[in-house]
């Protein structure tokens, strides 16, 4: 009898060992034997990604569970047309990527999920010895020696906004060297208003004439269609700071022009209020390089980031182009 | 009033003297408990896909509110994991009785056998309910706190201590244990009375003695008996009964109504509708405040849910209960506020039922995906990973949530008439308190049903 209850004793106490102890413990062997490399989404202030640096070789699949440990986050390559991958709050998902060239990529955040979303960038190191055989070449503002940094105010600004349209209208013949893509990055409205404005066939012309003259010019360089895809891009990377109008009234605006603001402490006490675009005497004295340097590096502390590594040199140019339809009337 | 004992159904009896059956289900609560502090801790921080939010603060609930305690009143502490590890080694063993236990066995101090220990745990989770409810460590943190202090009490104290005195749970199940229409009785006293040995309090080799220091012989309410059926297993008589009962026949009982009890009904209640405002209101600052613990909002909140659940609700009821009194006199006994309070046991119950319909409904979605990865990481054991959030019955609710709370209506009126009748007084004593009843209930419609 005494027997029988010690083994029937053991055997309870087998079970509910085996119970209580074994979901934890099958849970973490299962775990230690998954060999996904989990990546984790934080909100910047709470850690951003984790890790935020990978390694992986040349033609290895790089198998990511990404993981948002609180908010929706996105992840997408810097300058990659790939598309972004959503990650909500607490689920996984999964993605391959696979890389044919050696160097450092960076993956960054796409949803805004707070004040320092920006700062969720990490890189991937990929290593290799395939030679790569592009040459980058500097960007336009470094070969111009642009000092990006410096007042930019424009000597001189038009009445209302200038009006490509009525440019056209207006049937000037333009020296096609007012045309050229090289001409246009490389001057601000205001320089070419002064050199049109000195130009004998706008003599007949009024004052705004001549801006209309520019806004043409200005439109020009571009197409609709990259204007479209510009805008797409400036809702999904700068409203929030810059507003949606371009006004420098995002969402976010208040925390960095408030030096009282809680956070920032987080971002360093040297933010700025977010440049407004539809600033006449700032926008029009900026040439498109000067625009592409100040994306390309950011602000250096400012709370503009450093898009460099996000945007291909063909989505900056187009963001460029889309920041003058907040000065300029297209259609 | 008539009782069925649910021991002469074929197969019960023997189902509840074995002890395998219980220790089975005991031993997969306990597993689901360790499981649930693991998950906090290690598994991801967002609430409604972490295994510990989903499965205790869902489920668990939508099980003991909605079917638990309403049905089987203590069924749940019959079952529940919490007191077990240390229950096992203070008897030495984890099923029949053999050998020594360890622990020092002390008796529970004399002026703390009351459950205003328990007012105070309850009311302190939910000060923090915000933030327990939601993050799966805060969560881990409180589970395994319950774990360590019920194994400390188990090796300092006699007996259930913990579960008698301390658990915050177990304080309002045990007055809501009052309604549900499940007892353990004695089919005769005499043969208690009889009976030299006691055996169901002091126990033999069949079973322990009564875990929660109570003489099943002298049963008259459900709240202090854990329904762990020992006495069953003990008594050498065959005079336990697990009886079928008219619900909420302990609330016609004059015997045993306590201050302690009393103000647990006001806790809960009161507990309930500032659930209600602050978790399923549309008030984002009551929100924010509860959430964000330790910030002066956070201590405002925390003042005026103090101050709702231990003076406002109370002094609106004492003035209730006074305007009740006869116009001599106005000054409404100690005995009357203790007695009328019990009206607010079926009224507390169906607004926690009601509270937590909505709070179920709209949440128990979040069980499938937290099924196939417990622990966030990516799993998908049972592939309903993917599975979104629905609410569920949501055209249903505000009915069924209505029809609720106007039943516990009717339930406290007609409860606050008979204790009225007890006390030697009329329909003129009830009123107020009738009323009293009603403005909370219109208070409960607005904020749950709007």
């Amino acid at each position: 009898m005494v027997a029988s209850r010690l083994n029937t004793e053991f055997a309870a106490r087998v079970f509910v060992l085996g119970i209580a102890l074994g979901l934890p413990l099958a849970a973490l062997i299962a775990r230690l034997a998954d060999k996904t490399i989990e990546l984790r989404a934080r909100v910047a202030e709470a850690g951003g990604w984790t890790p935020t640096d990978l390694t992986v070789a040349v033609g290895q699949p790089l198998i990511l569970r990404l993981i948002s440990d609180d908010v929706l986050h996105g992840f997408a390559l810097g300058q990659s047309d790939g598309p972004a991958i959503d990650v909500p709050p607490g689920q996984a998902v999964e993605t391959t990527l696979t890389f044919d060239r050696p160097g450092k990529y960076v993956f960054y955040c796409t949803r805004w999920c707070g004040l320092g979303h920006w700062r969720m960038r990490g890189t991937i190191e990929v290593a290799g010895t395939t030679a790569d055989s592009t040459t980058g070449q500097p960007p336009l503002y470094v070969t111009l020696g642009l000092n990006i940094d410096a007042l930019h105010e424009a000597a001189v600004t038009p009445k209302g906004a200038p009006s490509a349209t009525r440019g056209a209208q207006l049937g000037v013949a333009l020296p096609a060297n007012y045309l050229t893509q090289d001409y246009y990055r490389a001057h601000s409205p205001a320089e070419v208003w002064q050199a049109l404005r000195a130009g004998s066939f706008s003599t007949e012309l009024t004052d705004d004439e001549v801006w209309d003259l520019v806004a043409f010019v200005w439109r020009s360089n571009t197409t609709p269609e990259t204007l479209a895809e510009a805008k797409t891009l400036y809702a999904q990377n700068c409203a929030a700071c810059h507003g949606e109008t371009g006004a420098g009234d995002g969402i976010a605006a208040a925390a960095l022009r408030d030096k009282a603001h809680e956070a920032q402490t987080e971002f360093g006490h040297l933010t700025q209020a977010p440049a407004d675009f539809t600033n006449a005497d700032h926008m029009l004295g900026a040439s498109p390089a000067l625009l592409q340097g100040k994306i390309i590096r950011g602000g250096m502390g400012t709370g503009m980031p450093y898009w460099g590594p996000i945007f291909t040199e063909v989505q900056t140019w187009a963001l460029v182009d889309y920041l003058w339809t907040f000065q300029f009337e297209y259609k | 009033m008539t009782r069925f004992d649910l021991t002469t159904l074929p197969l019960v009896k023997p189902l509840l003297k074995s002890r395998w059956p219980q220790f089975v289900i005991q031993s997969i609560a306990l597993g689901g408990f360790i499981f649930a502090i693991f998950a906090g801790l290690v598994g991801t921080p967002v609430g409604n896909h972490n295994f510990s939010i989903v499965f205790v603060w869902i489920a668990w609930w939508a099980l003991l509110m909605l079917v638990a305690v309403p049905i089987f009143g203590r069924g749940w502490c019959s079952i529940c994991p919490i007191p077990l590890p240390g229950e096992w080694l203070q008897r030495g063993a984890a099923l029949a009785p053999q050998g020594h236990g360890l622990g020092l066995g002390w008796r529970w101090p004399n002026r703390l056998r009351n459950i205003w220990l328990q007012n105070g745990a309850f009311t302190l989770v939910a000060l923090f309910s915000a933030v327990v409810l939601t993050q799966p460590s805060v969560t881990a943190i409180v589970l395994a706190a319950f774990l360590f202090v019920a194994l400390g009490a188990s090796l300092i104290f006699e007996r259930r201590a913990f579960c008698r005195y301390l658990c915050p749970v177990g304080g309002f199940i045990g007055l809501y244990s009052q309604v549900a229409p499940l007892e353990v009785r004695v089919k005769d006293t005499a043969v208690c009375a009889a009976h030299t040995e006691k055996t169901c309090y002091t126990g033999n080799a069949d079973g322990y003695g009564c875990p929660w220091q109570v003489f099943p012989g002298g049963l008259v309410k459900n709240t202090y008996c854990g329904t762990c059926v020992e006495c069953l297993r003990t008594c050498p008589h065959d005079n336990v009964a697990i009886n079928l009962r008219p619900p909420g026949a302990d609330l016609l009982r004059p015997t045993g109504r306590k201050l302690d009890e009393a103000f647990k009904a006001f806790i809960m209640l009161g507990s309930a509708m500032a659930y209600s405002a602050v978790m399923l209101g549309p008030w984002g600052g009551i929100k924010s405040a509860a959430y964000s613990v330790g910030s002066v909002a956070w201590f405002g909140y925390a003042l005026v849910f103090l101050a709702f659940i231990f003076g406002i609700l109370p002094g609106l009821f004492l003035l209730a209960v006074s305007l009740g009194e006869l116009p001599a006199s106005r000054r409404p006994t100690r005995k009357a506020f203790i007695s009328f309070a019990y009206t607010l046991v079926p009224l507390g119950l169906t607004a926690w039922i009601a509270f937590s319909l909505s709070f179920v409904f709209a949440n128990i979605s979040y069980l499938w995906p937290a099924l196939s990865d417990p622990l966030g990481w990516g799993w998908n054991l049972f592939g309903t990973a993917g599975v979104g959030w629905t609410p569920y019955l949501a055209n249903a609710l505000p009915t069924l949530q209505a029809i609720v709370l106007i039943g516990g209506l009717i339930w406290a009126s007609a409860t606050a008439r008979q204790i009225a009748v007890e006390l030697k007084g009329g329909l003129q004593q009830a009123l107020p308190v009738i009323v009293f009843c009603f403005a909370v209930t219109l208070g409960l419609l607005w904020l749950l049903v709007g």
